[in-house]
């Protein structure tokens, strides 16, 4: 009985290893491209920027819209400074910094239906 | 918290106080508002509109548009819009005025006062914002503003200028050029009317008694558009 249950665990664990690293759902869903198109480093560690980069960008947004609070450490403006793809200046798009990551998580963001998702030099060197 | 913790506490605090009070009134009057420090109760911007001079021309308009990155579908009815030339008449007399309106930057905002989120807010320096991340497009000030200076975005907005984000859903009017006044710039419409308009309009603080509109405000008469509602406004119009 014992072999048997020792069995059956080991065939599903080894399914589920298989299934991570198989290809299946590689090929369903497309790994996110992380590209960093300029600068040394980043404002925080990647790893304090993966998990928390969205309590940075909310504590901005608050102390610039209400308080005029304009230092840019942390303002969305520099995180597309840097983020941009090089070819189209967005964050948006297939291998946007920020769309292809949040697609790959399956987290819709709001940003951009207000702010614009070009970097400020590119957006302003298009419109003239 | 024990008494003499708290005491001790209180001192530091009155210490605090009396150290940074100095320096703070110094800086006030030295520069611009660094981008660490908040805007101030201090403060209160205005802008004082002398319409004797001015001209048959909307260059405050299109100069406000270009800078907010304010564009139509070339539907009036629904775009939105900012700022925009008033003409008046005497019936009697015959005798015209033109005059730009936009949002008058009240002391006691009514748009303030209707919005169910918050996100309709007076800064501590006098200037009226909508937080469009709390807007739910409700469009109660829109309806409370005396001045129709609150436009609604009804259509998908591309094209942003980075630092005025606009988007369907919700409401907004005049920033008094907030992100040009945080870089110690006056508002796009007074830059355009002293460079190619009538030079019409002065922007400044009023509370500040060395600012030239601090100075004409008090040199000369002045009138507050629906002066009857006792909003006190930021926008001060000369020769209405």
């Amino acid at each position: 009985m014992m072999r048997i249950a020792a069995g059956i665990v080991a065939a599903v664990m080894a399914a589920a290893g298989f299934a991570d690293s198989g290809g299946p759902r590689a090929s369903r869903v497309a790994v996110p491209t992380v590209k960093i198109e300029k600068g040394e480093a980043c404002v925080a560690p990647t790893a304090q920027m993966r998990r928390d980069h969205m309590k940075m960008l909310l504590h901005q947004r608050d102390g610039t819209m209400r308080q005029g609070l304009r230092e840019t450490r942390f303002s969305l403006k520099n995180c597309i400074d840097c983020h941009a793809s090089r070819e189209t200046g967005s964050v948006l798009g297939k291998d946007g910094f920020c769309s292809s990551c949040h697609a790959y998580a399956a987290v819709s963001m709001d940003c951009f239906e207000c702010h614009t998702p070009l970097r400020q030099s590119r957006a302003a060197g298009a419109s003239r | 918290m024990n008494p003499e913790r708290r005491q001790f506490l209180g001192w530091g605090a009155a210490a605090a106080g009396a150290a940074l009070a100095p320096g703070f009134s110094l800086i006030e009057l030295a520069r611009a508002r660094s981008p660490q420090e908040a805007a101030s109760k201090l403060q209160r911007w205005g802008l004082l509109i002398d319409i004797t001079k001015c001209a048959d021309c909307d260059a405050c308009v299109t100069a406000c548009h270009e800078e907010n990155g304010v564009t139509g579908h070339g539907r009036p009815e629904t775009d939105a819009q900012w700022i925009r030339k008033v003409s008046l008449r005497d019936k009697r007399t015959g005798y015209a005025q033109t005059l730009p309106l936009m949002c008058q930057h009240c002391e006691h905002p009514p748009c303030v006062d209707v919005c169910p989120t918050g996100a309709s807010f007076k800064r501590d320096d006098g200037i009226v914002l909508v937080d469009k991340h709390t807007c739910i497009g409700c469009r109660y000030c829109v309806m409370a503003c005396p001045y129709g200076a609150r436009s609604f975005v009804h259509e998908a907005v591309s094209g942003q200028k980075a630092d005025v984000p606009r988007g369907k859903g919700t409401v907004e009017s005049c920033t008094l050029c907030v992100h040009r006044v945080d870089r110690g710039e006056t508002p796009a419409c007074v830059a355009a009317c002293n460079r190619d308009g009538g030079k019409a309009m002065v922007f400044g603080d009023l509370n500040d008694a060395s600012a030239e509109i601090h100075r004409r405000l008090r040199s000369a008469p002045s009138s507050q558009v629906r002066a009857d509602l006792a909003l006190n406004t930021g926008v001060r119009y000369q020769g209405l």
